[in-house]
């Protein structure tokens, strides 16, 4: 059973949903991803994505396309965030790791050099935002014979049809878009969320995250209480960019984020499922 | 070796076949295709299904053929640069006048059918992604006529040099957003405006102005320009008896060269020649020529060649003409490269600056930068060609834009 199957499950007993924060990969510096990583999971995360800078995310808004400037003005590429990946791992063998990111930087890197190393480094599952069933091809035979889950997403304007394909492909968790938008944006509309997931549950047997509008741990509550797990994004990374933008030292910013994301958590099992 | 009709063969599948690309999903042989969050995926499928039903619809096609004779002003002429040619000593050149369109380019002939298209959709809002400035103005006034509302991203860096453009975008009643991410230029502004759709799709229609993009643009964009390429085809046949020697274009994300070249990817005989901007020169890395100098990869929503590093992150283009600076190319020109079908050269600043004042001066047409580059590789390759033998080029747009960049590359300030 992979590392993402494994820790839904041992949720799913307990009627929690999953913490998952997001973080660019080498934002603000490289040296502190590491140690963040390690911070999330101090603060109750449960599952930790890591972003892969690219030049042009088209998915991003403001918020991560500064992060990822950031990132790419230090030279974190892909290989540096599989290295990232791999001295994580060396205390940490529980907590699943997904990259999210965008297909050129893997195109380039070639699918089977990108699938041997990822798995070997410990990644546990990609989402790579610009390929959708249709072009996944043979990326995603390569993924799956590597035992990496195929992380997909979901939209406000995925029907029956697109719900049924994702699910035919999708493994370890889908990931419900809950804003027509970029990441960062808009208004959470718990009510809306609660009608498409309850769609999405009809059609597919695999858990489900809400990540794209989720500010603070009000709306993490709010979200946790219909979700498999609950992701953010913007939310960090902004904190983390204040933090940049103030001198503030690795540890401090660790510290810092570390404590929002124990909020996080607390809101999430304040708002269990019973 | 292979020759030119085994390519022609490959790409068509049977000797007999016309040339029938792209598949149903998209894909130009390995190259296209929808590589877009899932948030696109359903408005795109909406967009195909609505452009194949009104493609069909003899009401649509009406409206359409008026709008381009009566407010775009086709046929555009052909004309026969005869002066020049007699100066080249070689090939006759035939210019093919999209300079005298409505708004003074080739952009027009697709804003005209995107906008009636998003009129029929029930779309309010139409945004659009610029370089020049050209594809932003065409937007703007089909707008302005449909009375829908209207956004063009640009980058910053071509605000500031197309300030002439921007201008006439907001007298037609357009918002433009100066776009500050990246590099600051067209492939920035083209993330910017996906970004726009991704939370927009409900009232937004998105007039993509190149033949790139997810399909189903860049076949689209293709079928709204190749109006110019089946007009230059019967222009030539009509005045000349027979069909042209080679046909020539500029190329940046390709659309007017795929709207001529396409009526004659049939016709093997005719030689079909894109002419990329070789910017400062190929050797200095400072150009935007990723057909002759790039490698496939993944952007906007399509497999193409693209400028790009060692780790797959796009790299900035330079070309003296802001519509050729952009990393990528429509998809189809990279399978008409591989292919063979057609051949991609490139040209330097310098080269289009020196063909820009060549055509000022001895046709009294004064051409854009962009088109610039199709006339510099022209006058290389006439003089080698017998003056029996014709080039048609296409004539994309009037340099009125470009004053002021030409000016102060000649230490003229106006």
């Amino acid at each position: 059973m992979s590392r993402i199957a494994g820790m839904f499950d041992r949720l799913r007993p307990e009627g929690r949903a999953a913490l998952i924060p997001f973080v660019t990969a080498g934002d603000p510096s490289p040296d502190v991803t590491v140690s963040l990583m390690h911070g999330f999971v101090a603060a109750g995360a449960d599952l930790i994505e890591l972003g892969v800078p690219f030049s042009d995310p088209i998915a991003d808004g403001p918020v991560i396309q500064r992060a990822t400037e950031r990132a790419l003005a230090r030279g974190v590429m892909l290989r540096d965030v599989l290295t990232m990946v791999r001295r994580f791992r060396e205390q940490d063998q529980d907590t699943p790791v997904v990259l999210m990111g965008y297909l050129n930087p893997i195109e380039v890197m070639g699918y089977r050099a990108f699938a041997d190393a990822a798995a070997e480094a410990g990644v546990d599952g990609v989402l790579i935002v610009d390929v959708p069933p249709e072009e996944g091809g043979d990326l995603v035979s390569l993924l799956r014979a590597h035992d990496l889950d195929l992380v997909y997403l979901l939209a406000p304007t995925s029907d029956a049809e697109r719900i049924d394909r994702i699910g035919a492909l999708a493994t370890g968790f889908v990931y419900y878009v809950s804003v027509k938008g970029v990441t960062g944006s808009g208004h959470l509309d718990v009510d809306a969320v609660a009608t498409k997931l309850t769609e999405i549950r009809g059609r597919l047997d695999l858990p489900v995250g809400v990540g794209f509008g989720i500010k603070d741990a009000a709306d993490a509550g709010a979200v946790a209480g219909l979700a498999d797990a609950v992701i953010v994004g913007s939310a960090i990374v902004g904190r983390i960019e204040d933090l940049a933008a103030s001198q503030a030292s690795g540890e401090r910013i660790v510290e810092t984020v570390g404590a929002f994301v124990a909020d996080l958590r607390a809101a999430i099992d304040a708002a269990r499922r019973h | 070796m292979a020759t030119r009709s085994d390519d022609i063969a490959a790409l068509t599948g049977l000797d007999s076949a016309a040339y029938h690309w792209p598949d149903a999903d998209g894909h130009f042989g390995p190259y296209g295709g929808m590589f877009v969050p899932e948030t696109l995926m359903h408005p795109l499928a909406e967009l195909r299904a609505a452009y194949e039903r009104f493609l069909a619809d003899p009401d649509f096609q009406r409206e359409l053929d008026d709008d381009l004779r009566d407010y775009v002003g086709r046929p555009s002429p052909l004309y026969h640069a005869e002066r020049w040619s007699r100066e080249l000593g070689g090939a006759q050149i035939y210019l093919k006048r999209e300079d005298l369109n409505h708004t003074g380019a080739h952009k027009v002939n697709n804003t005209v059918g995107q906008a009636l298209l998003a009129r029929r959709m029930g779309k309010t809002r139409i945004i659009a992604e610029t370089g020049a400035g050209q594809h932003g103005v065409a937007s703007a006034t089909v707008a302005a006529r449909l009375g829908l509302e209207c956004v063009v991203y640009m980058g910053e860096v071509d605000v500031a040099r197309q300030e002439a453009n921007v201008y006439r975008m907001r007298l037609l009643g357009a918002e433009v957003v100066s776009v500050k991410s990246g590099s600051r230029t067209l492939k920035d502004a083209l993330n910017e405006a996906m970004r726009d759709w991704v939370t927009n799709v409900d009232n937004t229609f998105y007039i993509i102005g190149t033949v790139a993009g997810p399909h189903p643009y860049p076949a689209m964009v293709r079928d709204f320009q190749a109006v110019i390429g089946r007009e230059a085809r019967a222009q030539m046949l009509e005045r000349t008896g027979r069909l042209p020697d080679v046909v020539m274009a500029c190329v940046g994300g390709g659309s007017n060269a795929i709207g001529l070249f396409h009526p004659f990817i049939d016709d093997s005989g005719v030689e079909i020649c894109g002419v990329e901007a070789a910017g400062d020169g190929i050797e200095t890395g400072r150009h935007a020529a990723p057909l002759c100098a790039g490698k496939p990869g993944v952007l906007h929503g399509n497999r193409t060649y693209l400028m790009e590093d060692d780790n797959g992150q796009i790299v900035e283009t330079h070309s003296i003409s802001a519509g050729l600076d952009y990393p990528g190319v429509g998809p189809e020109h990279a399978w008409l490269k591989d292919t063979g079908r057609a051949r991609y050269v490139s040209v330097t600043d310098r080269e289009a600056l020196a063909a820009f004042h060549m055509l000022t001066r001895v046709e009294g047409i004064i051409p854009a930068l962009e088109t610039s580059h199709a006339l510099a590789y022209a006058a290389k390759l006439a003089p080698t060609m017998p003056k029996d033998r014709t080039i048609v080029i296409n004539l994309s747009g009037r340099g009125d834009k470009d004053m002021h960049t030409v000016a102060q590359l000649d230490g003229i300030q106006l």
